[in-house]
């Protein structure tokens, strides 16, 4: 504890100033500017997306993330080094198709980071340290959604952002390029939305770390599994519109549903029978209110984890 | 500072606040009362974050149900549990939470390092905050309250798990956040006699009701009773009963102090005498004498905070329903003779 501060402040005074001394200032209030809700909103925002890849954290935990963002982008910068020189004069993969490709990626991203984001500040109860300032629950909310949608969007847009800049390098058609990662990014973006829901809400319902983890892969993957597995049975019997509908129930492939049905995208359903018009609006449906389901279930769960 | 206005709280089951009106003027007050007696709840009600049942309540002048936002921009909260991560430091911790608060980004990293220094953190606020002692945590918890320059810090049981010594720092630090940064201060605790030393006023509640409301002083002053201690002589073999039964006959309500709460076994050869006026030391001293006895001690009791709650075996006063203040000098037994007051050597300073 200091003892000094007030004390030297004022004898330092009675001295005079003499040039030699050391003035211990004490006290100091502060006058300047309290930005407020939407500054501190905006804060947590850029806190949380920075501590979505390490930055600003130890430095053992930005080996993960940066790990899975070059693991991501590399099979981008392999297809365009293999284009280019071997001068195709289209990319060998769709935009749309690269977060499919490597969902297990994407999954382990989210799998590692939501809980990273959310359950920390509910492990170590700091939850209520924010509550007692001028943000809300909503800006909580608001800023750790939105910081997760963008870090997964980060991940999910550069690889994408590689192969087109690849592909324009390689002289490729430039209205077809563009318009395919126009595509390509509409669909990460949703992709972006939707995972980081289901990613946060899994996350915050335990403030233990490693069965968040757990928990984000098992709901990621199993639905994946089942449904592969039961579109295959539906595609040796022949039942089509099952494999159609099918898609419905797990994550990836109701991202893949919508954008073969608006985004010109080929399905990676099997034998490529992905939902047309029809079908495809009631996966966007689905998507938009999951995406607002999670939303809600996350401003219930910190409802009662203020105070 | 605070006014709340028959402020009441209740749950599906439970009342939380039943009508509390207090009012609270700048300075260090301290908030008692046992757990579940409505203090967090309070809180929370101060904070904005929680609505009233019924009633209002204004902090800084400010209302509680329209204006919560600006109220917890100039106040501070320091929670009762934990609540630092462990793998970042405490400046890294602290700048963040200054943030929140809506400080840009320069003033943070100044006001932080400023608010670490004085709550007494030095080289250590760059290392993770896992290794830090409860004390050092303590200080990182009261310096995120503080980083913003409140008008007003809410300190929930500051003291909670600290050791004797870095109690005693912590509640130095506590009196400095008032007199020295100017920072008013509610502070809670169930340990009374933390209050006595810390706080200007204090504030009692017990299941959600208000037991007393009043300065320190107060609650410590004199009681108008004096402990009279004696020896015994050969004609007297016991000096104490004697002198129990000749103030008796002069008409002064004597009794003996018992033993004392913290079991010290000299308290059973003390007397209690009530103060009636002036007369009452003349005769004590004229009785002493008269007997032969030779006069040990005889000094003021004073009252401590303790004592407006009964014995811990249920006698409490609003669990009986009675009136605020009813035990007021009722339980003698937590007189105990330790106390520093006390031992004043017996100036009769007529309170």
């Amino acid at each position: 504890m200091p003892p000094e501060t007030r004390t030297t402040a004022a004898s330092g005074r009675q001295q005079g100033a003499a040039p030699d001394v050391i003035h211990n200032i004490g006290y100091r209030t502060y006058d300047g500017p309290r930005l407020g809700r939407g500054y501190a909103r905006r804060s947590l925002y850029a806190q949380s997306l920075r501590g979505a890849y390490g930055l600003g954290r130890s430095a053992k935990s930005k080996v993960m993330p940066m790990i899975l963002f070059g693991v991501m982008c590399l099979p981008a910068a392999i297809v365009v080094a293999v284009a280019v020189s071997t001068k195709m004069n289209k990319l060998p993969m769709e935009y749309t198709r690269y977060a499919i490709w490597l969902q297990l990626v994407i999954g382990l991203y989210l799998a590692a980071q939501a809980p990273q984001s959310v359950s920390r500040d509910l492990r170590f109860r700091t939850v209520p340290l924010y509550f007692s300032r001028p943000i809300e629950r909503v800006d909580y909310v608001v800023a750790k959604f939105a910081a997760m949608a963008s870090a997964l969007f980060v991940l999910t847009a550069t690889p994408l952002l590689i192969l087109y800049v690849g592909a324009l390098l390689a002289k490729m058609d430039f209205a077809v390029q563009t318009k395919g990662f126009a595509y390509g990014l509409a669909s990460v973006t949703l992709l972006s939305l939707f995972y980081a829901g289901i990613g946060l809400v899994v996350a915050a319902l335990t403030p233990r770390r490693g069965f968040g983890v757990a928990a984000v892969i098992a709901v990621l993957t199993i639905p994946y599994g089942a449904v592969s597995t039961i579109q295959n049975i539906a595609l040796a019997s022949d039942n089509i519109r099952a494999v159609e509908w099918l898609g419905l129930f797990s994550p990836i492939t109701l991202i893949d549903g919508v954008q073969t049905a608006f985004l010109s995208a080929t399905s990676a359903f099997p034998d490529g029978h992905g939902p047309g018009t029809g079908a495809g609006t009631v996966y966007l449906l689905v998507v938009l209110a999951l995406i607002a389901g999670s939303y809600g279930l996350l401003m219930r769960r910190y409802r009662k984890a203020g105070l | 500072m605070i006014a709340t206005e028959s402020l009441s709280k209740r749950y599906p089951r439970v009342t939380a606040l039943d009508r509390l009106s207090v009012d609270i003027t700048p300075g260090v007050t301290g908030l008692v009362g046992a757990n579940g007696a409505g203090k967090s709840t309070l809180i929370k009600i101060l904070l904005g974050l929680s609505p009233a049942t019924e009633g209002s309540a204004r902090v800084l002048g400010l209302d509680v149900a329209t204006q919560g936002a600006e109220i917890r921009e100039r106040v501070g909260y320091m929670p009762e549990h934990d609540c630092l991560p462990p793998d970042v430091s405490a400046t890294e911790f602290v700048v963040h939470m200054a943030r929140m608060s809506g400080l840009p980004p320069a003033a943070a990293r100044e006001r932080t390092a400023d608010t670490l220094r004085h709550v007494g953190l030095y080289e250590e606020r760059y290392r993770p905050m896992g290794g830090y002692s409860t004390g050092m945590k303590q200080r990182v918890k009261l310096a995120q309250a503080l980083v913003h320059d409140p008008h007003l810090v809410l300190l929930d049981e500051p003291t909670n798990g600290l050791d004797p010594v870095g109690r005693d720092e912590m509640l130095a630090l506590i009196r400095r956040v008032h007199t020295d940064f100017g920072i008013s201060v509610l502070v809670t605790s169930h340990l009374l006699g933390e209050l006595e030393r810390t706080c200007d006023h204090v504030v009692v509640i017990d299941g959600g009701r208000l037991l007393r409301s009043s300065s320190t002083e107060e609650f410590t002053q004199a009681t108008g009773s004096l402990a009279v201690e004696v020896t015994d002589t050969d004609a007297c073999p016991d000096g104490t009963s004697a002198l129990l039964a000749a103030l008796a006959a002069a008409g002064l309500e004597t009794r003996p102090a018992g033993r004392a709460a913290d079991g010290s076994p000299a308290s059973g050869r003390v007397l209690l005498v009530d103060v009636a006026g002036e007369s009452t030391y003349d005769i004590v001293r004229d009785a002493v004498a008269d007997l032969g006895l030779g006069l040990v001690r005889m000094e003021q009791r004073r009252h401590r905070i303790a004592e407006v709650f009964r014995d811990d075996d249920g006698e409490h006063p609003a669990a009986t329903g009675q009136a605020p203040a009813p035990a007021w000098g009722a339980d003698w037994r937590k007189a105990s003779g330790t106390d520093r007051e006390q031992q004043n050597g017996g100036t009769v300073d007529a309170a």
